[in-house]
């Protein structure tokens, strides 16, 4: 307290309402509120590829368009593993603020699960692509195309090695408040990929298979 | 832990965290969003391959649709909410879609007008010599 009280900025004899009277924040609003920040810049950063794919998803260069090569019976499958993982995903952070491992680790591997199927599917689809020589570097369009799925897909991936290392975590130290703070963190950074795929499926295949 | 014991009066909430409510409240708001999510996504997908509705309201439709269910990930699954107890994280985020906004109309704006005030490629081409 000999701090707060040497803080030149504090004023005595006046008692404040609202935001700063009730002492600083706790760890978890501290923690999960400069995630948010980062999950918002991470937003920005595809923004940009999202530009980039929107000005140049006409330059095809004589190659094949999007609505000659997308499958839109894959990618309704992918939009499924995603949206139910990001359910099971909440299922997860509900059991562990009630600290019930064994369902916990239930609704993880689960997550998990629909992350690979979803990414399995993805990875065949641009195997498909590039054996049909439909590669990145056929056409600005496909640079731009396996830049932005490209690039959500290895956020994904890191969201999987993620989980596997809060299921490892859980198992070794417990339900303890730094082990609940990367929970939450993970949860937030899971749903905010499920967002961005929201986002891929609606701009890059639905629109583009319209053209 | 020393801050798991250190509560302050909740005034605001962490990104993601809900207010106090039972398992079930919070499962059934889960399924909730689930549910419209699913709804919307299937809506998207429907009207993308349909020939029932004026073919040039379609794209504006899939955005529309993908930008409702942005809104419903945010609210049932992030718990991002227009509480008052919720306002950082809300400012955060319309600072997030501010920029957003900026770079991707800004792109798409400046990249068509350059198009039309190019010189055209073969003066270019000339001038290059």
């Amino acid at each position: 307290m000999a701090i707060a009280h040497a803080d030149p900025h504090h004023v005595h004899g006046l008692d404040f309402a609202g935001a700063g009277h009730a002492g600083p924040a706790s760890k978890r609003i501290v923690t999960g509120y400069g995630f948010w920040i980062f999950l918002l810049s991470d937003i920005v950063m595809f923004s940009c590829f999202f530009a980039a794919y929107a000005v140049l998803s006409g330059q095809t260069a004589d190659g094949p368009k999007g609505s000659e090569l997308f499958d839109l019976r894959s990618v309704a499958a992918e939009t499924g593993c995603l949206l139910l993982s990001s359910f099971t995903c909440g299922l997860a952070s509900i059991a562990a603020d009630e600290r019930e491992t064994t369902l916990f680790q239930l609704a993880m591997a689960l997550t998990c699960a629909l992350g690979l199927a979803f990414l399995s599917i993805e990875l065949r689809e641009f195997a498909s692509l590039v054996a049909r020589g439909a590669g990145p570097s056929r056409s600005a369009f496909l640079t731009a195309f396996f830049t932005l799925v490209g690039c959500h897909g290895l956020h994904v991936s890191a969201g999987v090695l993620w989980l596997l290392t809060m299921m490892a975590q859980v198992t070794a130290k417990g339900f303890r408040a730094d082990i609940q703070r990367r929970i939450l963190c993970f949860a937030l950074f899971w749903h905010a990929l499920d967002i961005i795929w929201v986002a891929v499926f609606s701009v890059v295949y639905l629109l583009g298979a319209g053209q | 832990m020393s801050d798991q014991s250190f509560e302050p009066h909740a005034t605001e909430f962490a990104p993601g965290d809900e207010g106090e409510g039972q398992v079930r409240t919070r499962i059934l708001g889960y399924v909730v969003g689930l549910g419209l999510a699913v709804v919307l996504t299937v809506t998207s997908f429907f009207i993308a391959g349909t020939d029932l509705v004026w073919q040039p309201s379609i794209p504006v439709a899939i955005i529309v649709l993908a930008i409702a269910q942005m809104g419903v990930h945010l609210v049932f699954f992030l718990h991002i909410t227009t509480g008052p107890d919720n306002t950082n994280n809300v400012m955060a985020l319309a600072f997030g879609v501010l920029i957003v906004v900026l770079v991707i109309g800004g792109s798409l704006w400046i990249m068509a007008n350059l198009n039309q005030n190019m010189m055209p490629m073969d003066q270019i081409m000339q001038m290059q010599r």
